[in-house]
């Protein structure tokens, strides 16, 4: 099964409410596979090609106000359009699942993978002190998996949440365990708007507050839960660090490649280990913080001019050296290219 | 055992769907499979590649630089893909329309005239299979009999009629792969 197809069946089997969409490659598959799908038979989800990327996160909007399961996916310049939307959900505080199928930027760029929209998601993107939720799968297993688990954190946190892939994950196909089929939730949330009765008060969902003494309350009460988020929801895998002396840090593909590059540097007895944050928000500075006492240095591979590198900064405090390695522009960084790099540096 | 693969030509010669029947065939036998196309400017007109690993070990890397195999069906992979076959690895190629031979030495070479065989089987679309059959013949990592379940698997059911053709081709192509080196 290929990546995008894989987020599409794992979203039907999910219990998701909704899909709203908009076609750009490299992730049209996923509308394509739901559509072919037709899981409106199956479970009831409603599956709808918007008339743009606007339109698609604001249907997003207004599913997730009602308190549904409701996602949307596009890629690169297409989830730029989403971001009015994406900041208002946000500041609304609504649970909802957008999947970016990264390609190269800036502007149209180009179709082929990239990770070059690492701050855009995990440092805001759209307007205002907001973070989503972060996850990046690094194979098609987990594009399947991370479908429910980002709906249960976006659920649990009434906060988007965002899995952050690329065109390389979602076009290539692997094997894949897929769950069982859920059934959509019938519950209500107590904040979802879907009519007052006489037994409550009004729900009200927005992200306006003309107070400002108010609005600072909302956005303190964001902030809180977002150092919940940040103790609760780091996640990461580690590979051969046990005894490594430099460690590489990537997600994604890069993590991918950067697997392949520890074979080959230790069959030239370089002790490299990899530690591939699975969570891009929360990020996983402790755990990079107290590696970091025992590597000589640390270098952090992306697809792109170096972004989470900045985190992977933050996250040492000068320790040891950190630097930046990766191809952009669409070319997908080689394994054997991490480890030159990495000999230039040793 | 890991087996990394190149397959390489033109778009419309069957490319990405023989990587597909090596990576479902590899998953009938329980292996580990990653298949990972280019879908750029390629895959609108021009040539086309697909890269498929099959493992009994957890899959690392989906994009690679160096092969143990390379499937060749046309010059311009050729240039491109000779000198990404690993020492000791082996390079296939379909002679069809081919100038420039490829020349390394440290490579096991097999040619097979796929696409005359096909054109004389009266049987074009078969031509990938015919490949695939050399392919199979030279290593025989997933047996005949799960590359035709992996067809099953990624054919439409209104093609599996087509199946009995393909097989022959698959056999076809086991007789008439040959060694240049």
């Amino acid at each position: 099964m290929k990546g995008n197809e894989a987020i599409a069946e794992a979203a039907i089997r999910a219990g998701a409410d909704a899909y709203f969409g908009y076609p750009i490659t490299p992730q049209s598959e996923i509308l394509e596979y739901l559509m072919a799908a037709n899981p409106h038979e199956r479970t009831g989800m409603v599956v709808l090609q918007a008339e743009s990327e606007v339109a698609a996160i604001n249907m997003v909007y207004g599913g997730a106000g009602c308190g549904k399961k409701v996602m949307t996916s596009s890629s690169s310049p297409g989830i730029s359009l989403k971001q009015e939307g994406i900041s208002y959900i946000a500041g609304a505080q609504l649970p909802c699942l957008i999947v970016n199928v990264v390609r190269g930027g800036p502007g149209l760029g180009t179709i082929q993978p990239a990770q070059s929209d690492y701050f855009q998601a995990v440092k805001g993107g759209g307007h205002g002190d907001y973070h989503l939720i972060v996850l990046a799968p690094a194979s098609v297993q987990e594009m399947a998996d991370f479908v429910e688990l980002a709906f249960d954190l976006a659920f649990k946190y009434r906060n988007p949440a965002m899995i952050l892939s690329d065109g390389a994950i979602g076009q290539m196909m692997e094997k894949v365990y897929l769950k069982p089929q859920k059934q959509r939730s019938t519950e209500v949330p107590a904040w979802a708007t879907t009519g007052k009765t006489k037994e409550r008060e009004r729900n009200i969902i927005t992200s306006l507050d003309l107070d400002p003494y108010a609005q600072e309350q909302h956005l303190l009460r964001l902030q809180e839960k977002y150092r919940e988020i940040e103790r609760n929801e780091v996640r990461f895998e580690e590979i051969m660090v046990d005894d490594a002396e430099f460690l590489l840090v990537a997600y994604g593909t890069s993590a991918r490649v950067c697997q392949k590059t520890l074979q080959l540097a230790r069959a030239e007895g370089i002790k490299a280990g990899l530690l591939r944050p699975i969570t891009l928000y929360p990020f996983p500075y402790e755990r990079i913080r107290s590696l970091a006492s025992h590597m000589k240095i640390i270098v952090s591979v992306e697809m792109s001019m170096g972004q989470m590198v900045e985190d992977v900064k933050l996250a040492v405090n000068g320790q040891v050296p950190v630097y930046h390695f990766g191809r952009m522009g669409g070319v997908i960084t080689e394994p054997e290219e991490v480890l030159e790099y990495l000999k230039t540096k040793i | 055992m890991t087996e990394e693969i190149i397959i390489a030509g033109f778009g419309g010669q069957g490319v990405l769907s023989m990587g597909k029947i090596i990576a479902y065939s590899g998953l009938m036998q329980d292996m580990e499979v990653s298949w990972m196309p280019s879908y750029g400017p390629e895959m609108r007109g021009g040539t086309a590649n697909v890269t498929v690993i099959i493992s009994s070990e957890r899959i690392s890397s989906p994009i690679l630089r160096r092969f143990d195999t390379a499937i060749i069906l046309n010059q311009q992979s050729l240039d491109k893909f000779e000198n990404s076959v690993k020492p000791g690895g082996i390079l296939i190629y379909d002679g069809n329309g081919i100038t420039r031979h490829p020349v390394r030495k440290d490579i096991t070479i097999y040619r097979i005239d796929a696409a005359e065989e096909a054109s004389r089987m009266k049987s074009q679309k078969t031509f990938n299979m015919i490949v695939l059959g050399g392919y199979l013949k030279i290593k025989p990592l997933i047996s005949i009999e799960n590359v035709v379940k992996g067809l099953k698997k990624s054919l439409p059911e209104r093609h599996h009629k087509l199946i009995p053709e393909n097989e022959a081709a698959l056999k076809r192509g086991m007789e008439i792969i040959r060694r240049l080196n």
